[in-house]
Order: structure tokens, then sequence, then C-alpha cells
């Protein structure tokens, strides 16, 4: 029997999470030594003066990643209602799956076959 | 205890959907978009939905909303390049979004609110849902496969281009 209830330990392991995170951020302000002297406060690159700004359009390769990420993703989620009754679906179950894996194990190979995750240099 | 944690989750969405419409940053939008992901997967705990809740989690706040992350950084950010809209269009905005609230509001206004009864009560938990998914629900759940697999080739063919031949 599951209600709302039960979902009361993620909610504190949550609330500890955030709680964790923001006290470090905040803790840190006050504990760090700080020194804002013209030089430290520069923007710092491999020695270089830094020019131009970093707002500029990025390559549409890391989408095609984001997209496939996206995918696989969905994919997974179906595998949480699978694994919690895998005992009870049984053999069944399991061709299933291995059906469902199948299709999408075809399109990974055809991912990898076009060289969708290489990252080549120059176009 | 579950009509606090209502309230609280309502006015997290509601106040982080408004800081959304509201930021100038578009990042800081989908930050704020993030975070009305995570109030309202906490409404489908509240509405005994589990599976759906760590659905939002994962596949909203999580994928979709880095796809939105990847988007934004393909635009163009630079404030100077934003371009200003003119003041026909932002009437005309209004306009439309006014009459769709309108819409909206007469709707349910009028809308009879019927008590919501479910023949199975349990059915939004995780376990419950996969009995069903795996058993009635086979074969959509197959063809649901099929439909990424035509995603994953669509998204290739759309953004590779063909170096051979």
């Amino acid at each position: 029997m599951e209600t709302p209830i039960s979902y009361v330990p993620i909610l504190i392991q949550l609330a500890v999470a955030l709680g964790f995170v923001v006290t470090t951020i905040i803790a840190t302000h006050f504990l760090g030594p700080k020194r804002k002297t013209k030089k430290k406060l520069d923007p710092f690159e491999c020695g270089i003066e830094s020019s131009g700004n970093a707002r500029v359009p990025y390559s549409v390769r890391y989408f095609l990643t984001a997209i496939l990420f996206v995918l696989f993703d969905v994919e997974v989620i179906f595998m949480y209602p699978w694994a919690v009754n895998f005992k009870a679906l049984g053999l069944t179950g399991l061709l299933e799956m291995f059906l469902f894996i199948g299709l999408l194990l075809l399109g990974f190979f055809y991912v990898i076959k076009k060289g969708a995750l290489k990252w080549e240099d120059n176009n | 205890m579950t009509q606090y944690v209502f309230y609280f989750l309502s006015f997290l969405a509601i106040l982080s959907a408004l800081m959304v419409v509201f930021s100038k940053n578009p990042i800081h939008s989908v930050l704020y978009l993030v975070l009305t992901f995570f109030a309202i997967a906490g409404h489908y705990v509240l509405l005994n939905a589990q599976f759906l809740a760590v659905v939002h989690i994962v596949v909203y706040a999580g994928a979709i909303m880095v796809l939105f992350l990847y988007v934004l950084m393909l635009l163009n950010l630079n404030v100077d390049a934003e371009p200003v809209k003119k003041n026909w269009v932002k009437f005309a905005g209004v306009l439309s979004g006014g009459l769709l609230m309108l819409t909206l509001v007469a709707t349910f206004h009028k809308a009879e609110t019927m008590p919501l009864i479910q023949d199975n009560p349990e059915i939004g938990v995780t376990a419950n849902l996969g009995k069903i998914l795996f058993n009635e629900f086979a074969l959509p759940f197959e063809i649901s496969s099929v439909l990424l697999l035509s995603a994953m080739i669509g998204a290739i063919m759309l953004s590779k281009k063909d170096t051979k031949k």
C-alpha cells in the first residue's frame, strides 16, 4: 500500500541535499578570504587577455547529443514499472522487454554506424 | 498535513511559473521552469500518481530541460541582438492571450464540478501501472519503441551531413 505519506522520506532527503548545497554556498562566502584587486577579478584565460564574450551560439552537434539523450531517457523510464514487477510478469514480460530493447538497440547501432556521436573537426 | 503541502506546492508552482515569464534572462527562465516541474511532480505524488511524478522529474525536469538549455545555447543570447517587437505585435499578443484566458475562465466557471470517482484509486502506483502496461497495453508499448526509433533516425537525418558518397 503506497500513499503520499510514504514519500516523506524522499522529501526529507531532498531537503537535506538542498540544505547542504545552500549552506555550503552561503558558508564559503563568509569563510573564504577575499582580495578584490583588479588583477584578481579579471577573467582568466590561459594567461592571454580574454576577448569577446561567452554568449556565442554553440554548434548544432550538441543538440543531436541532447536529443539522443532524451530518447534513451524515455526508454529507461519504461524499465521502471517493468523492474518493479519483474517476477510477476515472468517470461512474457522479459520477452516484451527484449523486443522493446531490441528495437531501440537497432536505433543505437544506427546512431553508431552513422557516426552521430563522433566529433569531426571540420564542417 | 496534505492540505498544507498542497498549498505550498501550488504557491511554489504559480510563483516559479510567473518567474519564468518575468525573468529577463532566458537561462533563468529555464531554471524556474525546472522548479515549476518539481512542484507539479509533488502534486502528482499527492494525487497518488507516483509513476507520473517520477516520469515528470526524470524526463521533463531532467531531459527536456537539458534540451531547452541546449536550444538556448544554440541561439545568440547577446543583449544587443534581441529584436525589439513592434507595438502592434505586442497588442496582438495581449489580445489573443486575453481571449484565451477569457475562454478558459468562462469554461471552468460554467463547468459543473463532479466528484472524481475512480475505479481503482491505486492505478497510479508504479507496480499496478506496470501490470497493466505489460499485459493489456503490451502492443502500444512495443509500438512506442518504434516511435522512439523513428525519432532517433529523424534527428540524425536532420542534423547530420552525409560526408561520404
